[in-house]
């Protein structure tokens, strides 16, 4: 049973950066057994079994073609400003519904909220489907990001390890 | 005789552009007083900092200018730097470069027609909403969609911002059984080609048309891509070497995007309806043939129609696509050598959008001393404004949000694409009664 995480966000934007910045980090820790990044790199780590990290801009069409083939996503994205930098937020869809105005937009309009809003409409959701929201404070042509969302890398980093050893055990396989 | 009510309509976020912009009309009465097409992005200054970089730097930094059409910006740079410095390229790379092209064409008209531009005529305010009610057909958009994005990966090492164009050719060929794994997606993607141009064919029109001056690429064999003479219905028949020489750009106060013109003729048209009037008879039958099935003549003047052109494009790209297919030979070497001279070289290619011009200035080490690029809807913008004038003129009786509504899909005929970062249009229409 596989697990993919997909890490969405434009790194020329400040903390719009920040679910690239996961997927990267959680590269870095070799954890994943195959990696398909937007890079066109793959990569084979052994830490976690079925565990894949993908990076990606958050474009709405070409997102719902990344969790083609994987039962159980996490998306992480960078979330609209609201007075708390690095808070993070889970939302499991299609229970909870993303809020309009909580997911910035990527091209055309269409990003990770209007990808999950049109999966659900079309049936092309997975079977899991988490949605991680960083909430980041400034999103300008190249600024750096936010200390507090640089602190919350690393946390979600951890919350997402031990997320993804409990959902790729093989206990949690056989009760599928 | 009773005052006339001033009316202000204000479209805050219209989506489905590419691009930070704002849309303002004025009327008295029902009478248009002034429209402007503000794009208010701050300017990004492409042409000034590639001054000092290396020549064969350039395909990868221009690529950054757009997500949704960057194949079009290495195109057009490629195209000029091999002018400056004589470069003659395979001619497996030559057909490479129209495959290359034929997958952003696929991608980027999938998206426009399915996801942007349909919302508009069947009455969705987006594709999301459009999808409750027809999941086949958004399932069929996004499905050729992708079988562009895998010309593209396929041939580019990745979807966005493609990296294997160089100056004199690809970093890498692809295998002729590489390029065999997409025949089948392709076939496919044909055949919902012409099953789109039907769908779109059936859509209500409104009754406008315009006597624009179209200005494309014209080759003697081909549909353009990447190479031809630049043409108009008006007589336009130029080297792109002498572009500059007839086409000049102006500053407006209200746009960070110079509005392009014609010099001594003003506004013109560029992108598929411009290609597919000047270039009718260069389309394969197959298209020729699904486009009178559609009732589409060129000339066409509707530029809302361009959403039905832009389905027949769709036909001949997947065609042409199976096209260079068949006939691939990987060529000798993935590229030709180079050598640095001093020189100047133009070009213009195809972007799906337009028309698409750069010039580059090379010194004698190959370092870029200066470059013009002109985008395709820095030429549309302000033809444009000028459709607004006489369509809002058609519809001033009419309600305000219909007129908001009718805009929005009027500016979409073009596909504007004003940059790659954040994309809200703003419309403010204000009347006047006094």
């Amino acid at each position: 049973m596989t697990l993919r995480i997909i890490g969405c966000g434009n790194c020329d934007r400040g903390d719009d950066a920040v679910g690239v910045l996961v997927a990267r980090r959680l590269h870095a820790l070799g954890v994943e057994t195959h990696v398909v990044e937007t890079r066109g790199i793959e990569t084979h780590g052994v830490e976690i079994p079925g565990l894949e990290i993908v990076e990606h801009s958050g474009e709405s069409f070409s997102l719902i073609d990344r969790w083609t083939g994987s039962d159980r996503i996490i998306l992480v994205d960078a979330t609209a400003p609201s007075g708390t930098p690095g808070q993070i937020r889970v939302w499991n869809v299609p229970a909870d519904r993303l809020p309009e105005d909580v997911f910035p937009c990527s091209t055309h309009a269409y990003g990770v909220r209007e990808a999950v809003e049109l999966a659900c409409t079309m049936n092309l959701l997975p079977q899991i489907l988490l949605v991680y929201g960083i909430e980041g404070k400034q999103f300008s042509f190249g600024a750096p990001l936010s200390p507090q969302v640089e602190r919350a890398v690393e946390t979600a980093v951890q919350q997402l390890l031990e997320l993804a050893r409990t959902m790729t055990a093989p206990a949690q396989v056989a009760r599928d | 005789m009773s005052k006339q009510p001033a009316r202000t309509i204000k479209v805050e976020t219209l989506a489905r552009v590419e691009g930070e912009g704002a849309l303002y009309v004025k009327l008295k009465g029902d009478q248009v007083q002034d429209v402007k097409l503000k794009i208010y992005e701050p300017p990004r200054f492409f042409e000034a900092f590639l001054r000092g970089r290396h020549s064969s730097e350039i395909p990868d930094i221009v690529a950054r200018i757009c997500g949704i059409c960057p194949i079009a910006y290495q195109m057009s740079a490629v195209h000029a730097i091999e002018r400056a410095l004589g470069v003659e390229i395979d001619p497996s790379v030559r057909l490479l470069r129209r495959l290359f092209y034929c997958g952003e064409w696929i991608e980027s008209h999938a998206l426009h027609v399915y996801m942007l531009h349909a919302p508009d005529f069947l009455g969705y305010p987006d594709a999301i909403a459009m999808a409750r009610d027809h999941q086949a057909i958004v399932q069929q958009g996004l499905r050729l969609k992708k079988a562009g994005n895998r010309i593209v990966a396929l041939m580019g090492g990745r979807e966005i911002h493609p990296v294997s164009a160089a100056v004199g050719g690809f970093y890498k060929a692809p295998s002729k059984s590489a390029l065999k794994d997409l025949v089948e997606e392709l076939k496919w993607a044909l055949d919902a080609s012409l099953a789109t141009a039907r769908w779109v064919a059936g859509l209500d029109f409104p009754d406008f048309e315009q006597d624009y001056e179209f200005v494309s690429l014209s080759h003697p064999e081909e549909y353009p891509f990447n190479e031809g003479r630049i043409v108009s219905n008006r007589g336009l028949d130029i080297d792109a070497s002498v572009y500059e020489e007839n086409f000049t750009e102006q500053h407006v106060q209200h746009s960070n995007a110079l509005h392009s013109v014609l010099r001594g003729r003003g506004s013109y048209m560029v992108g598929p309806l411009a290609r597919f009037n000047l270039n009718f008879d260069k389309l394969p039958d197959v298209a020729q043939q699904a486009a009178r099935d559609c009732g589409l003549h060129a000339p066409c003047r509707n530029p809302f129609r361009s959403i039905v052109v832009r389905a027949i494009e769709l036909v001949f790209a997947c065609h042409e696509a199976l096209r260079v297919i068949r006939e691939y030979e990987p060529p000798s070497a993935p590229r030709a050598e180079t050598t640095a001279r001093a020189s100047t070289g133009q070009a213009a290619t195809e972007a799906p959008r337009g028309l698409l011009y750069h010039r580059y200035v090379l010194d004698q080490e190959g370092l870029i001393v200066s470059a013009k690029i002109v985008p395709p809807t820095s030429q549309n913008q302000k033809r444009i404004e000028e459709d607004l004038w006489h369509f809002v003129s058609q519809i001033a009786t009419r309600p305000n949000e219909e007129i908001t509504w009718k805009c929005e899909q009027a500016v979409r005929n073009y596909d504007p694409c004003i940059s790659c970062a954040t994309h809200f249009l703003r419309l403010h229409l204000e009347r006047d009664s006094t």
